[in-house]
């Protein structure tokens, strides 16, 4: 358990294959009430039932925030992965029951902003869906920019454009179109406020630029999900707990703590948010930090770790959990 | 002059750094008094820097001598006036014109770079991007909170409000949104009984 992941019983109402790789999937409250509203950029933990193995994963609302009857989350599926999209995919049914959490908002629009700049990347596009519906309604300025390998994967694309015809760019990357990155953030009126959603290359281009042409560190936001992933077992003692548990293959470290019955912090399980940081007592062997909390002074003093996406290799390691 | 190093106060006071070069296509520096020095180091410490500058600098009583040493930074615009309020519009005109990766430094006395500060806030730069460094005169900008007038370079504590003419006891409770400190009656309880002023910070 952890702060702000409160549980909410859903039911899958639709499923909607968008493309070969993504699908919208549709929650309402199984007892017919009323799903609380959220933010643009929130995230729902969904929790999944795969036999024996509970898998935790976050997606981002792309619904209307205001809209109390349905929530909505597309998912992109990775045959490369430990699972958690294929689970979505191939095994969740119209009027399957499911657990989903609280929303949770780490990507939120500064609303101080003159005009938001928005550039998404693939299946990055999500949380702006749910942005752009909120200030839509506000009467936000905004402009978005988005990435997609070729049209038929640019989930989205059509309904964004036909409603925000002046907003909304689209770029092909099958047809070498690539964004102007230089050319866009040179020239933005004084207060504009930049996010990007998208793989970890476009973010680190992103605020490498923006940080290269003198845009204010508070003025760029960004939000990458890691998955976590797998790698070879490995023995963990919590000393606090005083427990020597195993974390499997295809298991996160936070996952086997969990499985343990030891009560964890974390909210984004995804390596951004910081909530699972973790104290390390002891270690014999070699951190693999896979986060982007964690700085890199701390990654190599090697006693933090943050245990839903990062993993160890080596003999001992003993958590202050 | 030496940077003054002001003691340890409330979480409201502010608290100033040094200018420091920063990336980006424009900037926009403005001083007052002794801050035209900082302004000097500045553009010592990154040579092609003032030739993307507007430098808008109010001498007040002790800059006269920095106009020349301005000039000769060879910054891309420079404007030297009598006043802070003068210089507002032109101030108001840069910000409205100004695009993203605009870096703002402010030097001087705190009423400068608070009033400086609050209209690049109004303009949409985070309060946290802009740099501060305070030079010259300790003199405080300070509100009333009785008649809410505005009293500048009030340099002794307690002291006489300017538009009510109440004794005013010197806080370090700061305003950003006034950019002024807050004076408050010093013989509120006790009418009459008035310490004799003394020097800010002396």
């Amino acid at each position: 358990m952890s702060a702000g992941t409160d549980k909410l019983a859903v039911t899958v109402t639709n499923i909607v294959p968008l493309n070969d790789l993504v699908t919208r999937f549709e929650f309402q409250r199984s007892d017919g009430g009323e799903l609380p509203t959220f933010s643009g950029g929130a995230h729902t933990v969904v929790e999944m039932r795969d036999g024996d193995i509970t898998r935790l994963n976050p997606y981002s609302l792309m619904s209307d925030p205001m809209d109390q009857s349905t929530y909505a989350i597309s998912v992109r599926r990775d045959d490369a992965g430990r699972g958690g999209s294929l689970f979505m995919h191939n095994r969740v049914r119209v009027g399957d029951r499911m657990v989903i959490s609280y929303p949770v908002n780490l990507f939120s629009l500064d609303l101080r902003a003159r005009k938001h700049l928005m550039i998404a990347g693939g299946i990055g596009i999500t949380p702006f869906i749910a942005q752009i519906k909120q200030l839509a309604a506000t009467g936000g300025r905004f402009e978005l920019h988005y990435a997609a390998r070729s049209a038929a994967l640019a989930s989205y694309a059509d309904e964004l454009t036909a409603h925000h015809p002046n907003n909304v760019s689209i770029y092909h990357d099958d047809q070498a179109q690539a964004i102007d990155l230089v050319h866009l953030l040179d020239g933005q009126p004084l207060g504009t406020h930049l996010y990007v959603c998208g793989p970890k290359g476009m973010i680190d281009w992103v605020r490498a630029k923006a940080a290269d042409l003198g845009w204010p560190r508070e003025a760029v936001h960004y939000e990458e999900f890691l998955a976590p992933q797998s790698g070879k077992p490995f023995e963990v003692k919590l000393a606090l707990s005083n427990k020597v548990i195993e974390v499997g293959e295809h298991q996160s470290l936070l996952e086997a703590i969990e499985a343990a019955g030891v009560d964890a912090p974390y909210l984004c399980r995804g390596g951004a948010c910081g909530q699972c940081e973790t104290d390390v007592i002891g270690y014999d062997g070699k951190f693999i930090h896979r986060d982007h909390w964690l700085d890199d002074e701390e990654k190599a003093s090697g006693k933090k770790i943050m245990p839903c996406v990062s993993r160890f290799e080596g003999k001992t390691l003993v958590l202050d959990r | 002059m030496p940077n003054f190093e002001f003691p340890a106060s409330i979480k409201s006071r502010p608290v100033y750094g040094r200018l420091e070069p920063r990336k980006g296509k424009f900037h926009l520096m403005i001083a007052d008094g002794e801050g035209a020095e900082a302004l000097i180091e500045l553009a010592a410490a990154d040579g092609a820097l003032m030739a993307k500058s507007h430098i808008i600098y109010i001498p007040r009583d002790t800059g006269a001598g920095f106009a020349e040493k301005l000039t000769a930074l060879g910054p891309a615009q420079l404007y030297i006036g009598p006043s802070y309020p003068a210089a507002v519009p032109r101030l108001r005109r840069v910000l409205a014109d100004a695009h993203m990766g605009l870096q703002v430094y402010l030097t001087g006395t705190e009423g400068l770079m608070g009033q400086a500060m609050n209209e690049a806030m109004a303009a949409g730069i985070p309060h946290s991007a802009i740099q501060t460094e305070h030079r010259g005169s300790l003199a405080r900008r300070m509100q009333c909170v009785h008649c809410k007038g505005i009293t500048e370079d009030v340099m002794t504590d307690p002291f006489v409000c300017s538009h009510c003419g109440l004794h005013l006891f010197v806080r370090d409770h700061y305003s950003r949104r006034l950019a002024a400190f807050q004076g408050v009656r010093v013989d509120a309880e006790d009418p009459g009984n008035i310490p004799d002023p003394v020097e800010l910070y002396s």
